[in-house]
């Protein structure tokens, strides 16, 4: 690799600003937002419910169009989904009208491509399910139906994975548990990794860099490196420096939110 | 939701949360059991005996006369004596169901699918679906009968009317369930407007179109039998006028029993395809 290629970021937000145009007025969700995920890197984002994370991640993956701004994959410039990203949502969003197998079978329907068995029966073992194709999303429990949900984002082999909130529905251990799955499948994979969460036990277990976004409008208040091995083990997580790490990031987005109600309310801009 | 605005549906309370529609939700015969068990079945085999057993013995013990109100066994044996008679009348009356259904069906269907993708044209056609569904069809038998004499024509019309926007109002309310989460999924691996409908649309629907299909046979049914009751030589109505007017009592109510299995097996046929095709939402 060579330093100008790792030195340009896999997926850069330049300067994302997003009006949402609603009846009760116009919303600005994200203003002037920018940053960058390099190659190969897994990058948490928190930040207070409503600040916009869900809005970023959108606007990363093509789904929704930015207002002003663009994001550049791969410096080209996103303007749909992609085929290089896949995406896992919040709750499984499995289709429950279909088995594991055709759930996972149906990215390639869609683009009329044949799967790759045995990357998928790899990808389904590392997560422990296989021998569950023929069961229904019903017949899974929570943590096995976003295991699936993490097979069928990876089977088409996508550079970059957007995960918004993807273990908010899990209890504790699962939800430990899924990050450790995450962790070995980028130890696996090298997949570049968007993380949106409320956890920041979560980030800093998963990510290199915390990116703390603050709401009214949205955009990058701090960023923080996480310079541990992976895999990173509950020892190191019980350290001092995690421990203040958290407490660190955890000043920033509640001391965000209370000088948010106590001063001006989210900014709204006249109807137009 | 606003179903003042839009097309009404069906069942109130519909399209909250997206597992309502189960076709077991509609029958006595309820969800969780689905097909009854051989204990179940030997249970309401029981009471069939015991009720109709009942009935023969209350009516043979109080006299009753036969015009009034005929023994089971005498109908069983009416049943079994003059169905050949009767058949060429089923025959009639499946004609006019299944062509009046399957043009209702078609149309209810294609006209649900469409106009869900538009809001706006859907909240102008609402009113007149609504006005569609709640007319009794029937109404317009006469009508039809001076405009297309006595034959099938204005039978599989009338049925189609009466089924067409009882399946258009149940499929509508599928189509209307729209779980941005899945379509953003669709989306997110560049599917196309076609794909989009079978692939998730449709499927998405099927629990609500099956409903509206069993309503709406069950419906056409109904409406075939009404229009052959107001005019013309044949099918089941037809029998029911004539037999009772001849005082036929056994052979009317042997009627009435084929119209009554005939409703079992529309509701079976769609209870089965249900089971099979929508259960994912139970
Ligand atoms: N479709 C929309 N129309 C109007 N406003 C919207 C829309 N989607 C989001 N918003 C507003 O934009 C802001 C940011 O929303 P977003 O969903 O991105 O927040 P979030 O950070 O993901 O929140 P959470 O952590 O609760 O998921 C919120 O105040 C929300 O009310
Ligand atoms: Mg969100």
């Amino acid at each position: 690799m060579n330093v100008t290629v790792s030195r340009s970021p896999k997926l850069a937000v330049k300067a994302a600003t997003k009006v949402y145009r609603t009846a009760s007025g116009d919303f600005m969700a994200l203003q002037h937002c920018s940053l960058d995920v390099h190659r190969n890197e897994i990058v948490s984002i928190v930040g207070p419910s409503g600040c916009g994370k869900t809005t970023l991640l959108r606007a990363m993956s093509g789904l929704h169009g930015l207002t002003e701004g663009e994001v550049m994959l791969d410096n080209q410039k996103i303007t749909g989904p992609h085929p290089d990203i896949g995406i896992v949502f919040q709750e499984a969003n499995l289709l429950p009208w279909r088995d594991l197998d055709a759930n996972i079978r149906f990215p390639f329907e869609i683009k009329r491509e044949r799967p790759d068995r045995q990357w998928i029966e790899h990808l389904l073992h590392s997560v422990g399910l296989d021998g569950f194709g023929g069961k229904y999303p019903r017949e899974l429990s929570g943590g096995m139906q976003q295991r699936a949900a993490m097979v069928r984002a990876l089977a088409l082999k996508p550079s970059v994975l957007l995960m918004d909130e993807p273990f908010g529905a899990l209890d504790t251990f699962t939800r430990e548990e899924m990050n450790r799955l995450v962790e070995s499948i980028w130890l696996d994979t090298r997949t570049t990794i968007v993380f949106i969460t409320h956890s920041i036990e979560e980030a800093i277990f998963l990510s290199d860099r915390v990116i703390v976004l603050t709401g009214g409008p949205g955009r990058v208040a701090r960023e923080y490196p996480v310079r541990f091995e992976r895999p990173r083990s509950s020892e190191v997580m019980a350290t001092r420096e995690v421990f203040d790490l958290t407490n660190a990031i955890k000043r920033d987005i509640v001391g965000e939110r209370e000088s948010r109600l106590n001063g001006s309310a989210p900014q709204r801009e006249a109807t137009s | 939701m606003d179903s003042s605005e839009t097309i009404p549906e069906f069942r109130k309370g519909g399209a909250s949360k997206g597992g309502e529609a189960s076709l077991a939700n509609l029958s006595a015969f309820s969800r969780g059991s689905g097909m009854a068990s051989a204990k179940e079945v030997l249970a309401i085999l029981g009471v069939a005996v015991v009720v109709i057993g009942g009935i023969e013995l209350a009516l043979r013990f109080f006299n009753v006369p036969q015009y009034i109100m005929p023994t089971p066994s005498a109908i069983a044996y009416a049943l079994f004596t003059d169905f050949p008679l009767i058949l060429p009348h089923l025959g009639d009356t499946l004609v006019e169901l299944l062509g009046g259904f399957a043009i209702g069906a078609c149309v209810g269907l294609i006209l649900a699918a469409v106009i869900t993708q538009f809001p706006f044209a859907e909240k102008i056609v609402a009113p007149y679906i609504l006005i569609l569904v709640t007319t009794p069809m029937l109404a317009l038998v006469p009508l039809l009968i001076l405009r297309f004499g006595f034959g099938y024509t204005p039978r599989i019309i009338v049925v189609a009317l009466a089924s067409g926007p009882m399946v258009m109002i149940n499929a509508a309310t599928g189509f209307r369930r729209v779980d941005s989460a899945k379509i953003a999924l669709a989306r997110s691996y560049g599917a196309n407007t076609l794909q989009m409908f079978w692939k998730i649309r449709a499927p998405m629907a099927l629990p609500m179109i099956l409903v509206g299909l069993m309503i709406g046979a069950i419906f056409g049914l109904l409406t075939a039998v009404g229009a052959e009751m107001v005019g013309g030589g044949f099918g089941l109505g037809n029998r029911l006028t004539t037999y009772s007017s001849m005082i036929q009592m056994p052979q009317f109510f042997a009627v009435v029993v084929i119209l009554s299995a005939l409703g079992i097996l529309i509701y079976t046929i769609f209870f089965l395809i249900g089971k099979k095709w929508a259960s994912w939402e139970a």
